[in-house]
């Protein structure tokens, strides 16, 4: 699958976060030079209600601490066409959560699981939000969240409204 | 880019109207050309503009983390999309939208494209467009399918071509309005898009239609071509026409736009558009584009014989059938409301929030029982969960349409004045509710620094940090100043439009210690209202970090010194810019780098503010430096320049601005210890041998234009100067200024990185 994007959701319990605190993170880690796609730039719009927060631009996959939906979570949006696996993509999301988390400015207060998260593909003509479009891919997902999680120990949720792209929200047990 | 963009044009191929789809199939072609590096750099970067395919910031593959200047590893480093424009380097899609006027449709389009070629937000121009920023260039032509398919076209929307045709967005439903201007802006973007006459421009051209001379809505003044809806009775029949305005526009200096014809018959309209077409692609500069809008053509022409040029070429066309036949339409275009009309009942007292928002964001219109409510967008920015939420508003509420503004908002019109509470609670839901639309806490800004190439200082950062903070001040709850318009660019070229803003701030930096730090110039007094009716002048520059302490102190100085009933322009007018710079003389200062170095990053980037590596320069350990004496002495002339222009002493004014010019050239010279004869003539010598033949002193991006301004001024020193020459000699002096600033911060960094 192609054009994935995986979001691991905040706690519950997670300290209400200042999104804009995000901004000098991801500006070091651009300095960093340690992601291995290539980090162009940040872009802030932690202005904007249940937003998309605050991203860290690159050019294979973006980076961000997103707030749609009022829901923070972190996520990674591979936007290269390259085959990488939804196993990729998730390490990824979940590699890029762990080191948010242990940030300064986030340390204690924002708390990522990964039993909840969100995959949404982000091509509505590969990957229709339509019932066929949920059949065409329904195995992989369920194949890779069966490895995620244990078979069947989750539940999923779609999108409901045919004009969004083709999601689901997982939550495990 | 997207795995799909092959298979876009087989799925919707027969959603697009025809000459949309062949422009579009003829775009992928040139891409896939230039791939093969069989277009020009020069020629493919025009091509992509007039689809409106733009740059971005970074896209020559450098950028300054913070701690040095990298470069950005793209895959395909030695393909470009234009001359030192990367090919996979991220750029931004201009989508322009014919007075601002959408559809639901459109609206969940946008959505779509928003999130699948962007970053998720949709953003409003100061023109009424729409950006999309980070696409791939090979992304667009899938983009631009799915727009066409929904009938809208990117063709155009930058480049040397006619722009976004702009109109009020309360057309129709204006209660001052003669008319409604809505037909004949779309007839106008009709008529030019692609139009033979109108591909051969040295520069960009921009028209504007307002359905009255009073309100600021789609600031006619301000542009190429502006259209005023006038009527007038001959033997008691209503004609319908329009008040023609030429050769306005913004940039780096502002040019009020001149009366053309005080009556131009509704018929003449689109014919008068082409002749002018016609006459600016024949006499407009075209190798120098910093002269070559057309404020520049008319100035050198004179109104008197621009006209005269003008009606001679509308004489000479052919007749076009095109010209009159969408008039006979306009009475079956008008819009209509989809749901009866209503009064507003409150039942209940009404939440403060909705009473708020309801004072601001609603406009009753002059059909009663119904209203337009502007969604006020912060910074311009939308959602796509918020488009579709939008789309389904209109949907419920309206006829499916919508407008964008020129102050970055959206506009849904035709509201029965009974759903107004519901409408409130849906756009709450979609997080839309904010009040305060066209007050103090809804600054406009361009993108500025954030994503555009030319940006100096974070104007976005800016104008988010003024909005957070107005929201809690007493500010926004003053009625003497809550109605205040701020507005911000990152640079000189006023795509934020500040001239026009009661306090406009324009991007600018300074050095001190070898440190360069983000500033704003500070503008007053300019004039929203009669469309954009009078510019402000620049009264100084604050260092970016003291922004909001200055508004705050120009704010309350006039909260507590006007007059009754006495504007913004009229306070300060009265009191005049000496006082006015006083004021605020204790917040231009800046201090050292080692004092507070916060003052050298700029809002909401924490990384250095440097174009290099800057670290300690030249000028390290002093104070104030000589340049930097010379510099702000250089400054102050052109500021009494503005004093003397103020008080009518037209000649006065003349010498001290061109005297600051050559005190700032002075200033350079003496700084890179050149030898120089000590005269006007000895100055401008070396300082062309020096900084002009070296283009030392070029802009990046605006060349050599700052230069010629000095040059010109020198040329035409002995002349006498009207004030209106004066009031652009004194604009031109102080950007000379600000660039002998950029120069010396541009060294300065070339020198420390070749050190390093």
């Amino acid at each position: 699958m192609e054009h994935v994007s995986i979001k691991i959701f905040a706690t519950a319990d997670s300290s209400p976060v200042a999104i804009a605190d995000a901004i000098p993170v991801f500006h070091r880690w651009i300095q960093a030079r340690d992601l291995p796609e290539l980090a162009i730039d940040v872009a802030d719009y932690s202005h904007v209600p249940a937003g998309p927060g605050v991203l860290l631009i690159g050019h294979e996959a973006n980076y961000a601490l997103d707030n749609a939906h009022d829901r923070p979570g972190f996520l990674y949006s591979r936007k290269a066409a390259d085959g990488v696996s939804l196993q990729y993509v998730y390490d990824s999301a979940l590699r890029g959560s762990r080191r948010l988390e242990a940030e300064p400015e986030y340390q204690g207060k924002l708390k990522f699981d990964p039993k909840e998260l969100e995959i949404t593909l982000n091509d509505r003509l590969l990957y229709p939000n339509t019932e066929a479009g949920w059949l065409s891919v329904e195995p992989a997902l369920r194949a890779f969240l069966d490895g995620l999680y244990g078979t069947g120990a989750y539940n999923i949720t779609r999108a409901a409204d045919p004009r969004e792209r083709l999601s689901v929200v997982v939550s495990a047990a | 880019m997207k795995a799909s963009n092959s298979l876009w044009n087989a799925r919707i191929a027969g959603a697009i109207e025809p000459g949309l789809a062949s422009e579009i199939d003829a775009f992928e072609n040139e891409i896939a050309l230039k791939k093969q590096g069989k277009i020009e750099d020069k020629i493919f970067a025009e091509t992509r503009l007039r689809r409106g395919a733009y740059g971005q910031r970074y896209d020559n593959g450098q950028r300054h983390d913070g701690i040095e200047s990298r470069k950005l590893a793209y895959p395909q480093p030695g393909l470009t999309k234009g001359p030192n424009t990367l090919w996979d380097a991220p750029g931004m899609q201009r989508i322009k939208i014919p007075f601002g006027g959408m559809n639901a449709a459109q609206l969940e389009v946008m959505a779509e494209l928003a999130e699948e070629y962007s970053d998720g937000i949709a953003h409003v121009t100061t023109r009424q467009d729409f950006q999309l920023h980070y696409v791939h260039i090979e992304d667009a032509p899938s983009l631009m399918r799915r727009l066409a398919a929904v009938g809208i076209t990117t063709r155009e929307a930058c480049g040397n071509t006619v722009r976004n045709v702009t109109a009020c967005p309360l057309a129709g439903v204006c209660r001052g309005q003669a008319f409604d201007v809505t037909p004949y802006a779309r007839a106008f973007a009709s008529f030019m898009l692609g139009h033979p006459d109108a591909q051969d421009f040295g520069r960009k051209f921009k028209a504007a239609f307002s359905g009255c001379a009073d309100e600021p809505c789609s600031l006619v003044r301000i542009h190429d071509l502006g259209c005023v809806a006038q009527t007038r009775v001959v033997d008691g029949k209503t004609e319908r026409g329009f008040s023609v305005y030429v050769g306005g526009g913004l940039g780096t200096v502002p040019y009020q736009a001149k009366l053309f014809d005080e009556f131009l018959p509704e018929a003449e309209l689109l014919p008068l558009g082409q002749a002018m077409a016609r006459v600016f692609a024949r006499l407009g500069e075209k190798k120098n584009r910093n002269t070559a809008r057309m404020k520049f053509l008319v100035v050198k022409l004179g109104l008197e014989e621009f006209k005269r040029l003008v009606l001679e070429e509308r004489a000479r066309l052919p007749f076009d059938p095109r010209w009159t036949a969408y008039l006979a339409e306009i009475e079956k275009e008008q819009e209509t409301p989809s749901r009866p009309p209503g009064l507003l009942q409150i039942t209940a007292p009404e939440p403060a929030d909705q009473r708020e928002w309801r004072g601001s964001n609603v406009y009753p219109q002059r059909q009663a029982g119904y209203a337009t409510v502007t969604v006020a967008l912060p910074l311009g920015d939308i959602t796509a969960d918020q488009l579709r939420a939008l789309a389904d508003m209109a949907r419920k509420y309206v006829n499916e349409t919508v407008r964008t503004t020129v102050e970055q908002n959206i506009v849904l019109r035709w509201v029965s004045e009974s759903d107004l509470p519901a409408l409130y609670a849906d756009l709450q839901r979609a997080g839309l509710n904010q009040a305060g639309a066209g007050t103090i806490l809804d600054p406009t800004s361009c993108p500025g620094t954030d994503t555009c190439k030319l940006g100096i200082s974070s104007s976005r950062g800016l104008a988010g940090e003024l909005r957070m903070r107005l929201a809690e001040s007493a500010i926004s709850r003053d009625d003497a100043t809550r109605g205040l318009r701020i507005k911000v660019s990152g640079c000189f070229n006023s795509c934020g439009q500040h001239h026009v803003a009661d306090i406009g701030f324009y991007g600018v930096s300074r050095n001190k210690g070898g440190f360069a730090a983000p500033h704003f110039q500070v503008l007053l007094g300019g004039q929203w209202n009669e469309n954009g009716g009078a510019y402000g002048l620049a009264i100084g520059a604050v260092p970016s970090k003291r922004v909001p302490e200055t508004v705050e102190r120009i704010t309350s100085r006039y909260r507590e010194g006007r007059q009754a009933g006495e504007t913004f322009q009229g306070f300060i007018r009265r009191i005049g810019k000496a006082a006015c710079k006083q004021m605020l003389e204790d917040l231009m200062t800046l201090p050292t780098h080692a004092e507070d170095a916060s003052f050298y990053t700029d809002w909401h980037d924490v990384r250095e503010y440097t174009l290099g590596d800057l670290g300690i320069g030249e000028c390290a350990g002093e104070v104030v430096s000589p340049l930097e004496f010379q510099l702000t002495a250089s400054e102050r002339e052109a500021f009494e320049a503005q004093l003397a222009l103020e008080k009518g002493d037209v000649a006065k004014a003349s010498k001290l601005a061109y005297e600051a010019m050559l005190r700032g050239a002075t200033a350079l010279l003496t700084w890179r210890q050149v030898f120089f004869v000590n005269s006007p003539d000895g100055v401008v010598e070396t300082f062309r041998k020096e900084f002009y033949d070296t283009q030392l002193f070029f802009d990046p991006f605006a060349g050599g234009k700052f230069a010629q301004y000095f040059f010109r001024a020198h040329e035409l020193v002995a002349e006498e100067r009207t004030a209106d020459s004066a009031t652009r000699l004194i604009e031109e002096a102080q950007l000379f200024i600000e660039a002998c600033h950029s120069c010396t911060i541009r060294e300065a960094a070339r020198l420390q990185a070749a050190k390093a």
